[in-house]
């Protein structure tokens, strides 16, 4: 139940992406920053929702997991570097053998896990390869 | 002052079950896929359920006209499968399209057309000026029980439409309703399938509501078949529409573009919306539709509608119903079962 907050607090990052901007250095982040490491005092921090497309910057398939992921074996996860600059990790849902390094992915919108069958339904990002007729 | 659609958005999952795959492990003889005029049926992904199909077909509503999230002021989610018994659709779905918090938000539930029950509620706000925009949303992820003739079209799928009363790319000239207390379909809290009185609640449930809602709105309207260029009527299956299409004197061609059952199954509270943006897709201005849902229960909404010049202009932002229709992945039944997490046999 310890865990109900923190999604909470967590939510408009992970439904929207929504990181920060830094205005003095144009620097972006997620996840949200409350300081500009590099402009630290100087640092004019603004949030900024991101679009969400991005590329595969490497990838990982994962075929046997916990509990709570078993039934969705195999599944990708990546590090993805958003077009405006952070990388952040992630589900890219396609068949292991269609994602590569470089591939351009697009969000979605899924259900990211559930505490249980009694439990919260955590919502959130995951990525799908964009260019598709959709 | 007239109201109507400002945007529309739907979505549909990209997997694909075939009929005769269905009747290939229950072994049924008969041709269920030409009986029921539905070929394949859409599947939902693992990590999918109403509320993520309800967020992507708002989205695409909200991309298609770039309409600012913040105006909107109702929520209202129609579904027979909203993932909580307790705590609502419309708030998940109203955080991820990026509302403001000054809004209202409910959840709706009237078999298959709670999602045109949705449309009603928003249009009554904004012809009385009380709200500025309204989402309403018709979104399941529907379960038949293995074996059972509602197998072969219980699908997933929803559609999503902004209303109000500016920059209208459509029209709602008026509707009208009929509602029975009629149990041809129920589902009891915590039962994980739906019971139903058999294949032959189509007359009393289907065809007398669906027929007493279009010939009361033809009544209200003084239009006749011949005033639409198109009519969606519910989709159960690929026959029902037809059938009662032929009855009140519509023709096939007026019922082609938003038949959609045949290639993406029963989207329940999705399906009669989905229809009707799949007709928006093609539609002209100056064009006219008839939609008429159903839901068991029992009740229909009829709606006449008319195009406007707006829709040229934004049809082609947002992906259109039959975008889904290509680049699907098709499942075996055994993969299927996981998916549905179909092991309560
Ligand atoms: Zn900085």
């Amino acid at each position: 139940m310890s865990t109900v907050p923190r999604f909470w607090r967590h939510i408009p990052q992970r439904y929207n992406l929504v990181g920060t901007h830094c205005k003095n250095c144009d620097e972006y982040y997620f996840p949200p920053r409350t300081i500009c490491p590099t402009c630290r005092r100087a640092a004019r921090m603004e949030d900024h929702k991101f679009r969400g497309e991005g590329e595969v910057v490497t990838f990982t398939t994962i075929y046997n997991a916990t509990d709570d992921f078993k039934r969705q074996t195999p599944y990708n996860l990546a590090i993805i570097e958003l077009s405006e600059g952070p990388r952040l990790t992630g589900q890219v849902i396609c068949s292991p053998s269609e994602i590569e390094i470089g591939m351009r992915v697009r969000p979605v919108f899924r259900i990211l896990g559930k505490d249980g069958d009694r439990g919260i339904i955590y919502y959130g990002t995951k990525f799908v390869p964009a260019g598709g007729p959709i | 002052m007239p109201a109507g659609i400002v945007s529309y958005g739907a979505y549909i999952p990209r997997y694909r079950i075939r009929a005769e795959e269905i009747a290939r492990v229950w072994g049924e003889r008969e041709d269920m896929a030409r009986s029921l005029n539905v070929f394949q049926k859409s599947v939902p992904d693992l990590d999918e359920d109403a509320v993520t199909i309800a967020v992507e077909a708002s989205r695409n509503a909200v991309k298609r006209a770039s309409v600012d999230p913040a105006r909107i002021g109702a929520i209202y989610a129609g579904s027979e499968s909203h993932p909580y018994a307790v705590k609502p659709t419309a708030t998940i779905v109203g955080e991820a399209i990026g509302v403001d918090h000054q809004l209202t938000a409910a959840d709706f539930e009237f078999a298959c057309k709670a999602g045109t029950a949705a449309v009603q509620a928003c249009l009554g706000l904004v012809s009385a000026n009380l709200i500025d925009l309204g989402l309403a949303i018709g979104t399941d992820t529907s379960q038949g029980a293995p074996g059972d003739a509602l197998e072969y079209t219980a699908a997933a799928g929803g559609a999503a439409f902004i209303i109000g009363r500016e920059d209208l790319a459509a029209e709602i000239e008026g509707f009208y309703s009929f509602t029975t207390d009629t149990p041809d379909f129920w589902r009891r809290e915590g039962m994980a399938y739906p019971e139903h009185g058999g294949r032959f609640t189509g007359e009393p449930g289907y065809f007398k509501h669906v027929t007493s809602a279009t010939l009361g709105l033809l009544a209200k309207m003084k239009t006749g078949p011949e005033d639409y260029d198109y009519a969606v009527f519910h989709q159960p299956n690929g026959k029902f529409p037809e059938r009662v299409a032929k009855r009140l004197g519509f023709s096939r061609d007026q019922i082609e573009p938003g038949l959609v059952v045949p290639w993406i199954g029963n989207t329940y509270s999705g399906s009669s919306l989905i229809g009707l943006a799949a007709t928006l897709d093609v539609a002209s201005p100056g064009e006219r539709i008839l939609l008429a849902s159903f839901g068991s229960g029992a009740g229909s909404d009829a709606f006449s509608i008319r195009v406007r010049d707006a829709i040229d202009e934004i049809r082609d932002r947002a992906p259109k119903v039959r975008d889904y229709f290509e680049d699907v992945v098709y499942l075996d039944y055994a993969v299927y079962a996981k998916h549905k997490g179909k092991l309560r046999l």
